[in-house]
């Protein structure tokens, strides 16, 4: 733990900055943070426009529709849209949400603003290696949306680009140049990724203020330090497959294709096998999704304990089974896997493994709603998601007992199912983890200015209407036996019953997506004329709130506070019980120092 | 000239939008610099629309089961399936009941201790005989469901050869399938796509003795009460053999063969007969008729009325045509699958024309 507090004066906040170096290539967490935040967001707003898109398709597989021929051009002439283009579409969507907008939007903007601010640093170990790691993502993102505009089309063999279909160009015509665009983005990505993730390392074990031990750490802390400890365990072996697929395909290599007999010829690969594809991409995409959960699920545990004021229950289960689920994450992989043609035993090992993680997640679950049980909960629109979370993370995680059984996974496997399970199980619910961060911490972004609550309202009440409207009635969908990934389902008889469950879907995902320009505007709108908050607005006791309302260099105008408590005496009484320990005000912040009349707990 | 009325009038709506905050923004002015945080009339009407969302759950959930509870998949004609289908059923009777509890909580307290000045909140660290509880209650439900997921899943994977199963070869290609029955003999002849040339569209190695026999057809005929092992092989990208009616799913591997195998127990005629399949074809066929009403007056062909027949899906993304890649499966009584084997041609047969 160094003690920075008296070399504060030698830290850059007075030597002059351009804009270049304050708005664009800058060194500083916070300013970093926002540019993720606002990439992401924007990203974001790509990947939920393209959803929309085949909403329509899936909803009206028949009729003509203007606008695809606006947006897609010559993959929708006459308004029906191409299947390649469908299959465009569903890729790119799952590509930018996973990667784009749950991982370093959410990660990406709450590692940077919060673990400074959090643990009382003046700034991250590196800002130029943080520089660095937002402009790699950026280019990332420029170089995905740019593959969007290649003549054969973006990739489309789906966000696992499973080769030999995202191998082969004569197989798609998306795994030509628009895959590789793909895989160059996602490797520069990855790269963007692990500077991050050893930059969050290296700051919360090496830069916590006096005083600030590891069991003082806020929850968000320990997320962020956890998520980005697996994104270094698995980010590196996607890129290994990343690298090795594009040895195939530009190099003659054979690691995963053998005896291919494509567009009248037989291809020299021999050898290969596409399950070890399989086991790459998984051993880097289960542990991802918990990427893109753990830092919700760390500000969701903050923002609950600030608005309930109450401490979360359970602090140190609640590391435990983030702790937990990091390490079972890893070992999991292969329940994507039950059908692939992998040895039915693996699959016996992997159910077990799988089910096991339901239990630090029912843990964390049980902590949550026992943090609101008897509580004073003040109804903050952060504090709305945060709810929110628990509630779709629950209804998504219990469909995962299915999923993660072999023995039902196979009749379930790749159909509607496992969208709708998944969507809410990580994609609804980081996103919510994402709103109730940004509606939580927008102050300590924007200076001082917040976000209208009466917006806020109405934005999550139609995000949280629309998305179980969406989710709800695909697991029908799914159960009904229609696999992912169909252009239309009327193209034969069997399954034209659904068409009616995909008009409703589609009107919901429509409704909630009306919704997210709410939020926008809310956001810009904000950004530049919101309201003025105080300093601390939410009474939270973490140090950030302790920090210079105006962006500085270095965070504190003076000495970096000094950590006394952990971060959730809230409503903690005194000795005798006849008031708050602070008389009057029912939290304390991690910098008091322990009072004569409290009892001093084992933190 | 409509897309510019359309653009026109959605950025007048954009503009109507802002004036209004505007105004809203100047009579609320004299509030205290606080006025963004909730305020104790904001956690009241919060607090009652958390209460009613979880109602708007429950309503939701009991409003699909209403209107959908008829498209879901009928009653498995394999053997193997009624037990994925009990497993199933006990999953979902164990998520559902505490789905609705936890779902319950969390919104009845977000409900009844939404906060006001006077309330204090009780300040509650830990309890590890509470922690305890709700760990050990997953662990023992946890422990029995994946012992009898286990138990399910190495029955149904565990292929025993002695029971002489019927032997079929399942083959992918993009975008249709072929199934190679083995014959006489009961043994696939072995095959390779190196091989395929003309008519010998599966690359079957015609100089092997167990291909003489073998017969490839592209409606897979299965006799009811046997077990059937199918082998799959894929020409040229994964794709997957996913039977939705048999609880049956395997990947089709390029470069590898992989297999399952299932005794169907319901013939087509019988399921055709279930009560779950006519409601759904009666569904169906009505959505049909009212689309040729459409089509009729547009002067297009009409859709056929539907029969319920078992299908053979591509379930693993495979290209532009992925959701179009099917084949008809028919499950007989013993003699007549055996007509309709006699009639088609074996390999050696359909090479020497």
């Amino acid at each position: 733990m160094s003690d920075n507090t008296n070399n504060h004066d030698d830290h850059g906040h007075h030597h002059k900055e351009t804009f270049v170096t304050k708005y664009i290539f800058s060194q500083d967490h916070k300013m970093i943070s926002k540019q993720y935040l606002i990439t992401g967001l924007f990203m974001g707003f790509i990947g939920i426009a393209m959803s929309l898109l085949f909403r329509l398709q899936l909803a009206w597989p028949d009729h003509q529709f203007t606008v695809y021929e606006i947006f897609l051009g010559k993959w929708a002439e006459d308004g029906v849209m191409d299947p390649n283009m469908y299959l465009a579409l569903v890729t790119i969507h799952g590509t930018i949400m996973v990667f784009f907008v749950l991982t370093a939007g959410l990660s990406g903007t709450f590692s940077n603003l919060l673990i400074p601010l959090q643990i009382g640093a003046r700034d991250m170990a590196s800002g130029f290696l943080n520089m660095l790691s937002y402009w790699m993502f950026f280019l990332s993102s420029v170089i995905m949306v740019l593959s969007l505009f290649v003549e054969a089309g973006p990739a489309n063999a789906g966000w696992t680009i499973y080769p030999p279909l995202s191998a082969l160009p004569q197989a798609i015509p998306g795994s030509g140049a628009g895959m590789t665009l793909w895989l160059v983005s996602m490797a520069i990505f990855i790269a963007s990724s692990l500077l991050g993730s050893l930059n969050y390392i290296v700051t919360v074990i090496n830069l916590r203020t006096k005083g600030m031990s590891m069991t003082r750490l806020p929850l968000t802390i320990w997320s962020f330090l956890v998520t980005a400890i697996i994104g270094v365990v698995s980010f590196p072996v996607l890129l290994s497959a990343a690298l090795m697929l594009i040895m195939d395909r530009s190099f003659g290599t054979s690691f995963f294709l053998s005896d291919i007999y494509i567009a009248g010829e037989v291809l020299h690969n021999q050898g290969g096998s596409p399950v070890l594809f399989e086991h790459l991409f998984w051993f880097l995409g289960h542990p991802e999704v918990y990427i893109v959960i753990l830092p919700a699920m760390g500000l969701v545990s903050e923002i609950m304990a600030t608005n309930s004021r109450k401490p979360i229950f359970g602090y140190r289960a609640m590391i435990a089974s983030i702790l937990a689920i990091a390490f079972l994450s890893t070992i999991v992989w292969g329940h994507h896997m039950f059908v692939t043609g992998m040895n039915p035993f693996l699959g016996s090992v992997f159910t077990f493994t799988t089910l096991l993680i339901a239990i630090p997640s029912a843990v964390k679950s049980f902590n949550w709603i026992t943090t609101l049980w008897k509580g004073n909960l003040k109804m903050n629109t952060g504090m709305l998601f945060s709810i929110g979370f628990v509630s779709t993370f629950i209804s998504g995680g219990l469909t995962g007992l299915i999923l993660g059984d072999s023995a039902l996974d196979i009749n379930v496997h790749d159909t509607m199912f496992v969208v709708a399970h998944f969507h809410l199980v990580m994609g609804i619910s980081a996103l919510y983890g994402l709103f109730a961060g940004v509606y939580h911490w927008f102050p300590k972004m924007f200076e001082g200015r917040m976000l209208n609550k009466k917006l806020g309202y109405i934005h999550f009440w139609i995000t949280a209407i629309g998305a179980y409207g969406v989710f709800f009635p695909m697991h029908f969908v799914g159960m009904a036996g229609l696999p992912r990934r169909y252009y239309t389902n009327t193209n034969f008889p069997y399954f034209d019953d659904l068409t009616d469950i995909n008009v409703v879907i589609t009107f919901f995902a429509f409704f909630a997506a009306a919704g997210q320009l709410v939020f926008l505007y809310n956001f810009f709108n904000s950004m530049f004329f919101g309201k003025m908050g105080s300093k601390n607005p939410w009474n939270s006791t973490t140090l950030e709130w302790t920090a210079e309302v105006k962006h500085i260099h270095g965070n504190w105008d003076g000495p970096i506070p000094e950590v006394h408590r952990w971060s959730y005496d809230y409503s903690k009484m005194n000795k005798d019980e006849s008031d708050y320990v602070i008389a009057g005000q029912d939290y304390v912040p991690q910098h008091i120092p322990i009072q004569d009349n409290e009892e001093e707990l084992s933190h | 000239m409509t897309a510019f009325l359309v653009v026109l009038v959605i950025i007048l709506f954009g503009v109507a939008v802002m004036q209004l905050n505007k105004i809203f923004q100047l009579s609320q002015q004299a509030k205290t610099e606080d006025s963004e945080v909730a305020s104790g009339k904001d956690n009241n009407t919060q607090g009652y629309l958390m209460l009613g969302f979880v109602f708007f759950i429950y309503g939701l959930l009991a409003l699909c089961f209403w209107l959908w509870g008829d498209v879901l998949l009928p009653v498995s004609a394999s053997e193997h399936g009624l037990e994925i289908d009990q497993l199933f059923l006990v999953t979902m009777i164990l998520i559902f009941v505490t789905g609705i509890f936890t779902q319950w909580l969390l919104h009845y307290f977000a409900f009844v201790y939404r906060g006001n000045t006077e309330k204090k909140a009780l300040f509650y660290a830990e309890n590890h005989k509470l922690e305890f509880i709700w760990t050990i209650i997953p662990v023992v439900v946890l422990a029995g469901l994946i012992i009898y997921g286990l138990f399910t899943w190495s029955d149904i994977m565990s292929i025993d050869e002695d029971e002489d199963p019927l032997v079929i070869e399942l083959y992918a290609y993009q975008f249709d399938w072929r199934a190679r029955y083995s014959g006489e003999d009961n043994a696939l002849g072995e095959a390779n796509v190196r091989l395929i040339e003309g008519v010998n569209q599966l690359g079957v190695d015609i100089s092997d003795p167990n291909a003489q026999d073998d017969k490839v057809v592209n409606e897979l005929h299965l006799p009811l009460g046997r077990k059937v092992l199918f082998k799959m092989r894929s020409q040229d990208v994964l794709h997957s053999a996913y039977m939705p009616h048999f609880r049956a799913q395997m990947n089709c591997v390029p470069g590898m063969v992989t297999q399952f195998a299932f005794t169907p127990n319901l013939t087509t005629e019988e399921m055709r007969l279930e009560e779950d399949v006519i409601t759904k074809v009666k569904n169906i066929n009505a959505i049909r008729t009212e689309k040729n009403i459409d089509l009729i007056a547009k002067g297009e062909e009409e859709l056929e009325m539907y029969e319920f027949d078992y299908l053979l899906l591509c379930n693993k993304i495979c290209g532009s045509n992925h959701f179009n890649m099917q084949m008809k499966i028919i499950v007989e009584t013993e003699e007549e699958y055996h007509a309709w084997l006699a009639q088609q041609a074996t390999l050696a047969e359909t090479l020497k024309n």
